[in-house]
C-alpha cells in the first residue's frame, strides 16, 4: 500500500501545450525543493478525461489543485512565480 | 401600395435561420426566434429576469422543440436553479436525468484561487464541449459570463478568451444565450456586446409611480427584421410572456356576422341585429347610469348562446357583480359554474398598464372567449396617463380584432356635459359607442341612451329611455311632445294625460252624435208635416178644378137643351 502523502496535488492540463509543460516542470521543481517525499502529483489531461473538469471546478488551464491537506486550494497559470505558488499551496506562510 | 412593391415583399429571400425560443411572444417580435447557431446577448439590471429567460429558453427547447440544452451557470448553483424553476412547474432534475438538459455550475471564488503566470480558459471550453457532446445539445446558455471577471484578474487573457469562446460557440453551431449585467453607459459591465454582434436583447425593470413594469427591447438583430419597440413582459407561474404590443398593419380580418347585445330593444336600434362580431363597443356614461348592467347583459347574452366570455372587472369583485346583477334578473352564476363566464378582477393598481395588458392578453389567449368585457377602463387611468391608457387600449383592440373577439368597454364620464373628447380618447378607436346619460327633469333622474356611432350599419338616431327594473333592462321610446323630450314619470304622466284626453274626447263625440240624430229626427218630423200640408192644399186645388169642370159640363148640357127646344118651336 502506498504511503499516505502529506500533499496531494492535481495538475489539470489540456494536451501538451507550452503552458502545461512549463507548469508541470515548475511544479515538479518546487516540490522537489520544498516537499521532497511528502507529495504526490497527479496529472489529468482534460482532452482525455473531460468529465473530470466539472468535479474540481476547472475552467482555466493549467490549474493546480491541492486536494490534501484541506481546504482545497487552486492555483491557475503556468506556475512561473515560485513565491505565489508556495504561498498558494501554504508551503510558505505569506 | 404599388403593385411592384407588393410583389417585392412577397418574394422570398433566403432569410437568417432562427431558433424559436418558445417564450410566449418573443418569437413573434424576433420574427421566429434568435439567430440559429449564433450567440445572443441578453442583458439587463439585476433582477430583470435574465436568468429566467435564458433558462426558459433551454427548458422550452428541451420540452417543446426536442433540442437538448446546456445551462452553464456562473452565478447560481444547479440545485438553486432547479428550485427557482420548480415554481414554474418545470422539473429540472427529471429533465437532467432524461439527458435533455445539462446544468453545470461554474464556481469561481477569488479567495480560493491564486494566479501565477500564463493561463487560458481551455478548461471551460473542454467542460462546455463535454457537456454539449454528452447530450447532443443544440442550445447553450452561459449565465452571467462576466462573473469570470470578478474571479480572475487577468483581464487581457479573459478578453482574448471570451472572443475565442464566441467564435468557438459559432463553430460548434449551437444557439447560445449569454447573459450580462447592465453596466453604466454600456449594455454590459464588461462590454460583452463587443463580442456578440448578432442579436442583443435588453431587459429592463422600471418603476414608475410605484408600479413596476418589465420591458424588453431588441437592441440589435443583425440580418433580420425585428420589432424595435419596448415590449412589456410578465413573469408569472407560467414563465415569461412577452407581448408583441402593436401590430403595425391595419390588416385585420373583418366579419359581417352579428352578435346580440342582450337587450332586444338595443339590437333593434342597431339595424335590428346587434353589433358586428369582433368589433369594439364603448359604453360611456356618468356614474350610476347602468353601464355595468349593460355589460353584464352583454356577457349574459354571450354565455346564453353557449359562447365564452371574460369579464375584466377593475372596480367590483366578481361576487359583487353577480349579486348586483341578480337584482335585475340576470343570473351570471350559472355561467360561471358552467365555465362559460370567467371573471378576472383586479385593482388597477395591482400592476402597471402594460402588465395589465399582458395579463389580459394571456388570459384571453388561454380562455379563448368570443366576447370580452372591460369594466371600467376609466379606472386604469389611476395607473397611467390618458395617452398611455389610450395606447394600451389601441393595442388591446388590435389584438382582439385579430382574434375576432368582441369587446365591450365601459367608461365613466365625470361631467354631465357630454364631450366628444372624453373616454380616454378611445371613442375614435371603437366601432360602436353607446352613451348613457342622465336626464334630470322634473325632480328626478332618468337615463337616456343613444348610439353616438356604430360603424358600418344603419343605426337609430333616437334617444331612448333606458329603464332598469327588477325584470331587467329595457329601452322605451321617450315621449316627444310639444314640450320636448319627456322621460320617467313625466313620460308616464304625459301618457296618462293623453289617455284622459282621449276618454273626454270620446265622450264629447258621443254627445254630438246624439244631438245630430235628434236634430235629424226633428227635421224629419217637420218635413213630413209639410208634406201633409202640401197634400191637403193640392187636394183642395184639385177639388176646385173638378167643380169648375162639372159646372162647365152642366152649363154646356143645359145650353144645348135650350137650343134644341127653341129650334122645335121655331
Amino acid at each position: 500500500m502506498e504511503e499516505e502523502k502529506k500533499y496531494e496535488l492535481r495538475l489539470y492540463i489540456a494536451g501538451k501545450t507550452a503552458k502545461s509543460v512549463t507548469a508541470l516542470q515548475n511544479l515538479k521543481k518546487y516540490c522537489e525543493e520544498h516537499l521532497k517525499g511528502q507529495y504526490k502529483i497527479e496529472v489529468i489531461d482534460l482532452l482525455v478525461q473531460p468529465q473530470l473538469a466539472e468535479g474540481d471546478q476547472i475552467f482555466a488551464i493549467p490549474t493546480l489543485v491541492r486536494k490534501v491537506p484541506e481546504p482545497i486550494r487552486k492555483i491557475i497559470g503556468d506556475l512561473s512565480n515560485e513565491e505565489k505558488v508556495l504561498v498558494g499551496l501554504d508551503i510558505r506562510p505569506a | 401600395m404599388s403593385k411592384a412593391k407588393e410583389q417585392k415583399m412577397n418574394e422570398k429571400y433566403p432569410t437568417l435561420p432562427k431558433t424559436p425560443t418558445g417564450i410566449t411572444g418573443l418569437d413573434e417580435i424576433t420574427g421566429g426566434g434568435i439567430p440559429k447557431g449564433r450567440p445572443t446577448l441578453v442583458c439587463g439590471d439585476a433582477g430583470c429576469g435574465k436568468t429566467l429567460m435564458s433558462l426558459e429558453f433551454i427548458i422550452r427547447g428541451a420540452i417543446d422543440f426536442g433540442e437538448p440544452g446546456v445551462f452553464m451557470a456562473f452565478e447560481e448553483k444547479t440545485d438553486e436553479l432547479a428550485m427557482n424553476v420548480a415554481s414554474l412547474g418545470f422539473d429540472l432534475d427529471k429533465l437532467q436525468e432524461e439527458k435533455k438538459i445539462k446544468l453545470d455550475h461554474v464556481h469561481i471564488d477569488r479567495s480560493e484561487i491564486e494566479e501565477t503566470g500564463e493561463y487560458d480558459l481551455e478548461g471551460l471550453f473542454i467542460r462546455l464541449n463535454y457537456a454539449i457532446d454528452s447530450i447532443g445539445a443544440k442550445r447553450v446558455v452561459l449565465d452571467t459570463l462576466e462573473n469570470l471577471f470578478s474571479g480572475l484578474s487577468n483581464e487581457a487573457v479573459l478578453r482574448a478568451e471570451l472572443r475565442r469562446l464566441f467564435h468557438w460557440l459559432k463553430d460548434k453551431g449551437v444557439t447560445a444565450i449569454i447573459t450580462g449585467e447592465r453596466g453604466e453607459g454600456k449594455l454590459t459591465r464588461q462590454g460583452l456586446e463587443e463580442y456578440v454582434s448578432d442579436c442583443v436583447i435588453l431587459l429592463d425593470h422600471r418603476v414608475i409611480n410605484q408600479i413596476s413594469t418589465r420591458r424588453l427591447r431588441i437592441v440589435k438583430y443583425r440580418g433580420s427584421v425585428h420589432g424595435t419597440n419596448e415590449y412589456p413582459f410578465l413573469i408569472d407561474e407560467e414563465g415569461i410572456s412577452v407581448l408583441p404590443v402593436t401590430s403595425l398593419k391595419l390588416e385585420k380580418p373583418v366579419s359581417s356576422e352579428r352578435i346580440r347585445s342582450g337587450i332586444p330593444a338595443l339590437d333593434k336600434m342597431l339595424d335590428g341585429r346587434g353589433f358586428f362580431k369582433g368589433s369594439s363597443i364603448l359604453v360611456s356614461g356618468t356614474a350610476g347610469t347602468g353601464k355595468t348592467s349593460i355589460a353584464a347583459y352583454f356577457a349574459n347574452q354571450t354565455c346564453s348562446e353557449g359562447n365564452k366570455c371574460i369579464y375584466f372587472a377593475f372596480e367590483e369583485s366578481p361576487n359583487q357583480i353577480i349579486r348586483n346583477m341578480h337584482s335585475i334578473g340576470v343570473n351570471l352564476q350559472q355561467y360561471v359554474d358552467e365555465g362559460l363566464l370567467k371573471f378576472f378582477a383586479s385593482r388597477p393598481t395591482l400592476y402597471g398598464l402594460e402588465m395589465h395588458l399582458v395579463a389580459m392578453y394571456k388570459t384571453i389567449k388561454k380562455f379563448k372567449p368570443q366576447a370580452v368585457v372591460l369594466d371600467p377602463i376609466t379606472n386604469l387611468i389611476t395607473v397611467g396617463s390618458v395617452s398611455e391608457v389610450k395606447s394600451m387600449l389601441i393595442r388591446l383592440i388590435d389584438f382582439l380584432q385579430e382574434e375576432q373577439i368582441t369587446v365591450m368597454f365601459t367608461a365613466l364620464t365625470l361631467n354631465t356635459i357630454i364631450s366628444d373628447q372624453t373616454d380616454e380618447g378611445v371613442s375614435s378607436l371603437v366601432d360602436a359607442w353607446l352613451l348613457v346619460r342622465d336626464i334630470e327633469y322634473n325632480g328626478e333622474r332618468n337615463r337616456g341612451m343613444y348610439i353616438m356611432k356604430s360603424r358600418g350599419m344603419k343605426h337609430s338616431n333616437q334617444v331612448r329611455e333606458f329603464v332598469i327594473t327588477d325584470k331587467g333592462l329595457d329601452l322605451v321610446e321617450v315621449y316627444l311632445g310639444p314640450d320636448g323630450v319627456l322621460t320617467g314619470s313625466a313620460r308616464e304622466a304625459q301618457i296618462l294625460h293623453e289617455q284622459t284626453g282621449e276618454v273626454l274626447r270620446d265622450y264629447a263625440y258621443n254627445r254630438k252624435d246624439r244631438e245630430i240624430s235628434r236634430k235629424r229626427k226633428v227635421l224629419e218630423a217637420k218635413i213630413s208635416s209639410l208634406q201633409t200640408e202640401f197634400e191637403s192644399i193640392e187636394e183642395e186645388l184639385n177639388k176646385v178644378s173638378q167643380e169648375e169642370e162639372l159646372v162647365k159640363q152642366v152649363t154646356d148640357k143645359t145650353r144645348a137643351e135650350i137650343t134644341q127646344r127653341r129650334g122645335e118651336k121655331g
